[in-house]
C-alpha cells in the first residue's frame, strides 16, 4: 500500500495539536499515513502517534532548529516515503508545503477545507468562490485548520532518523514582540477592534477581553491606518493576515469586503457594532447591536465568569 | 548591479463581487488589477534598484488582457516589461516551470513577488519557483534592507526574525512597513508608448484539473440581540451552543 505523509505542525519544538486534525486529512486522501516530526531533538515524537497513523519517523536535524524553506524542504524530502504529503495550512507550512513539492516534482494544492473521494475543495478569490480539483497522481496538500475531526492520540511506534539540509538563509536576530500574546495567525480566538474603539487606548479593553479567553487581538485595517499604536502585524484582512480561528469576535468593526476576506471562514463570529445595518451582522453567528461601552464590560464580565 | 524582476499577476478586483456560471467563476465585467500584494513586490523591487543599481524586469504569465498591468508597473518605474503569453489554467508546476525558465533566460538574479495572489490565495509561488531555481527564499517578507546580502524581516516564532539572505533569491512580499509610490505623469507618459515584450510560455502539463467552482454554502442566519445585556446570553451561547469556550 502506498503511504501518505503528514507533517507534524510544529511549534515550540512540540507536536501542535493540529497536527490530530491532519491525519483525519491523510485518511480522506488514502494511503497509510506516516507522521513525519521535524525536530532537533527525537525525544519531541515521543507520545505523538494517532490512531490511524502507521508509523511516526522523527526527523532529526540542526536545520529544524529554525525556519529555513529550502533547508526544510531538502531534510523532509530526504527522509521521508514517497506518495501524497499533508502539512497545515499555516504560513510557514503552506511556504514548506510549495518548497517540497517543487522539489518532488508534484504540484501543490493549498488551503483545502474539504477532502471528497480524491477531490479537493480550497476557498479561491478570498473566500468568495469554492474550487473543487481532482489531481493525477501525487500532490502536495495543505488543510485549513478546524476543518477536520483530530484523531484520536494512540501509541505509535517512532524511528527517530539523521535528516539533513543546506541552510540558505542565516537568522541574525530574532526580534521578541512587544506583547507575550498570540499572534493573530496563530490564535484560535481572535477579539478585533475597528475603527467604532473610537481611540487606540480603548484596545485595552479588548485585551483584557482577550487575557481572560487565551485570545490574541486583532484590528481593521482603519484602526491600523488611523492610529500609530495600533501595528499592521495586528491587521486582519486582505491586506493582512488571514485567519480561521475558532471564534472571532470583531467590535466596532463595520465588515467590509476586505476585511472579510480575512476572517469570514471563522468558525464562529461575534459582532459587536451599534449599527444595526452593518454589514458584519451578515456574517455574524451571534450579532450584538449596541455600543461597545455597554456590550464589552457585560460580555467581559460572563465570560470572566465562564472561564474561572 | 542586480538584474531584478519583479513578478505581477492580473486579478479581479477584489471590491468585484464573484458569480459562478455553468460551475465557473464569470469573469466577464468584472474589473481586473495587479494583485494587491504585487504592488508591494514591486515596490521593494524598485529600492532594490535605488539601494544596488540594475534594472527591473516585470513579468507576467497570462493572457493579453495582462498587458495593462504591465504598463501600470511601467508607469511606476519598472525599466521592462515582458509577457508570457499562456491562457487558461495551469498547475503550480506548470506555473513555477514556466516562471523559472523565463528567469533563467533574462538572467536575474534576484525576484520579488507578492506572498499570495488574491485569486489563489496560494502563496505558493515564490518559495516553489526559487525550488526550481535552486534559489534562497524568504517568504511573507515584511521589511527589507539592501546591502551585499540582502536582510529580511519575516514573522518568526515569538516574534519578527531579522534573516541574512544570499543573491540568488526569491522575496514573496507581505505588506509590511512598505508604503508604495503612485505613477508619476512622466510614467504615464512612459507607459503609454511602452510595448510589451511578448514571448513563447513554456508550460508543461497541469497534473491538477478544476472540477468545478461554486459560492461558498450560505452561513445558517445568525441570531441578534438588542442592548449591552444580551451579551450575557452571547457568552452563555458561546458556551453551551458553539462550544467554543
Ligand atoms: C485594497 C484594499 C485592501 C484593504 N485591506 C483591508 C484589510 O486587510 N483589512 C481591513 O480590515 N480592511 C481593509 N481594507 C479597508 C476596508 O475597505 C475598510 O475601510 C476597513 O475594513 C474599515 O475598518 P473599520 O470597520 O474598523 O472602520 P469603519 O468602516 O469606519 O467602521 C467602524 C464601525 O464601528 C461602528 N461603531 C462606531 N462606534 C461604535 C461604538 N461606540 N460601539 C460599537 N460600534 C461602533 C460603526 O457603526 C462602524 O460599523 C482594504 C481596502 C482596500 C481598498
Ligand atoms: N501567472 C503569474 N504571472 C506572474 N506572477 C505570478 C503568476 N502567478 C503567481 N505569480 C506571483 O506569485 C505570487 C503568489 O501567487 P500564488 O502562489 O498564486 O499565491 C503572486 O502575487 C505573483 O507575484
Amino acid at each position: 500500500m502506498t503511504e501518505t505523509i503528514i507533517i507534524a505542525e510544529m511549534n515550540g519544538g512540540v507536536v501542535a495539536p493540529a497536527t490530530a486534525e491532519l491525519v483525519t486529512a491523510a485518511l480522506a486522501l488514502g494511503g497509510a499515513p506516516v507522521l513525519v516530526v521535524p525536530c532537533t531533538d527525537g525525544a519531541s515524537a515521543d507520545a505523538a502517534g494517532f490512531a490511524g497513523v502507521s508509523r511516526v519517523i522523527a526527523a532529526k536535524s540542526p536545520v529544524f532548529s529554525s525556519y529555513d524553506a529550502a533547508a526544510w524542504a531538502e531534510a523532509i524530502d530526504g527522509i521521508a516515503p514517497a506518495g501524497h504529503v499533508v502539512a497545515l495550512a499555516s504560513s510557514r507550512s503552506k511556504d514548506l508545503a510549495a518548497r517540497l513539492a517543487a522539489r518532488r516534482g508534484l504540484p501543490v494544492v493549498q488551503d483545502v477545507v474539504s477532502i471528497d473521494g480524491g477531490q479537493l475543495t480550497s476557498p479561491i478569490l478570498s473566500g468568495k468562490a469554492m474550487q473543487t480539483v481532482a489531481v493525477d497522481g501525487a500532490a502536495v496538500v495543505t488543510v485549513r485548520a478546524n476543518v477536520m475531526a483530530p484523531a484520536a492520540a494512540a501509541d505509535a511506534d517512532v524511528s527517530v532518523v539523521d535528516a539533513s539540509g543546506d541552510l540558505k538563509t542565516a537568522v541574525l536576530e530574532v526580534v521578541a514582540r512587544a506583547s507575550a500574546r498570540l499572534d493573530v495567525a496563530e490564535a484560535n480566538i481572535i477579539v478585533s477592534g475597528g475603527r467604532g474603539m473610537g481611540e487606540p487606548g480603548n484596545f485595552r479593553h479588548l485585551e483584557a477581553l482577550a487575557d481572560t479567553i487565551g485570545a490574541a487581538v486583532g484590528a481593521s485595517r482603519a484602526a491600523v491606518d488611523t492610529w500609530d499604536e495600533i501595528p499592521h502585524s495586528m491587521q486582519v484582512g486582505q491586506t493582512g493576515k488571514t485567519v480561521n480561528p475558532n471564534l472571532y469576535i470583531a467590535v466596532g468593526i463595520s465588515g467590509a469586503i476586505q476585511h472579510l476576506a480575512g476572517m469570514r471562514s471563522s468558525k464562529y463570529i461575534v459582532a459587536i457594532n451599534k449599527d444595526a445595518d452593518a454589514p458584519i451582522f451578515k456574517h455574524a453567528d451571534y450579532g450584538i447591536v449596541a455600543t461597545w461601552e455597554e456590550a464589552l464590560p457585560v460580555l467581559s464580565d460572563a465570560l470572566a465568569g465562564m472561564m474561572s | 548591479m542586480p538584474n531584478i524582476v519583479v513578478l505581477v499577476k492580473q486579478v479581479p478586483d477584489t471590491n468585484a463581487p464573484v458569480s459562478i456560471s455553468g460551475g465557473a467563476v464569470d469573469f466577464s465585467g468584472m474589473k481586473m488589477v495587479m494583485s494587491p500584494y504585487d504592488e508591494f513586490a514591486l515596490e521593494a523591487a524598485l529600492r532594490h534598484k535605488e539601494a544596488a543599481g540594475g534594472e527591473v524586469t516585470a513579468v507576467t504569465l497570462g493572457g493579453a488582457g495582462a498587458d495593462k498591468i504591465l504598463k501600470d508597473a511601467k508607469a511606476i518605474g519598472a525599466d521592462h516589461i515582458v509577457r508570457l503569453d499562456h491562457d487558461g489554467w495551469a498547475d503550480s508546476n506548470a506555473v513555477q516551470g514556466a516562471l523559472a525558465a523565463a528567469i533563467r533566460d533574462l538572467g536575474a538574479e534576484v525576484v520579488y513577488c507578492g506572498k499570495s495572489a488574491a485569486d489563489t490565495g496560494a502563496g505558493s509561488t515564490g518559495p516553489g519557483l526559487a525550488e526550481h531555481l535552486g534559489w534562497a527564499s524568504a517568504s511573507n517578507v515584511l521589511a527589507l534592507d539592501f546591502g551585499a546580502d540582502v536582510t529580511a524581516t519575516v514573522p518568526a516564532e515569538g516574534g519578527d526574525a531579522r534573516l541574512s539572505v544570499s543573491l540568488p533569491a526569491v522575496f514573496s512580499c507581505d505588506k509590511g512597513d512598505l508604503k508604495v509610490r503612485k505613477p508619476n505623469v512622466k510614467g504615464i507618459m512612459q507607459a503609454k508608448k511602452a510595448t510589451v515584450d511578448v514571448r513563447a510560455a513554456q508550460v508543461g502539463a497541469s497534473s491538477v484539473r478544476v472540477v468545478s467552482c461554486a459560492l461558498p454554502p450560505a452561513k445558517p442566519e445568525g441570531k441578534t440581540f438588542h442592548g449591552g445585556a444580551a451579551a450575557a446570553d452571547v457568552a452563555r451561547l458561546l458556551r453551551e451552543e458553539a462550544n467554543v469556550l
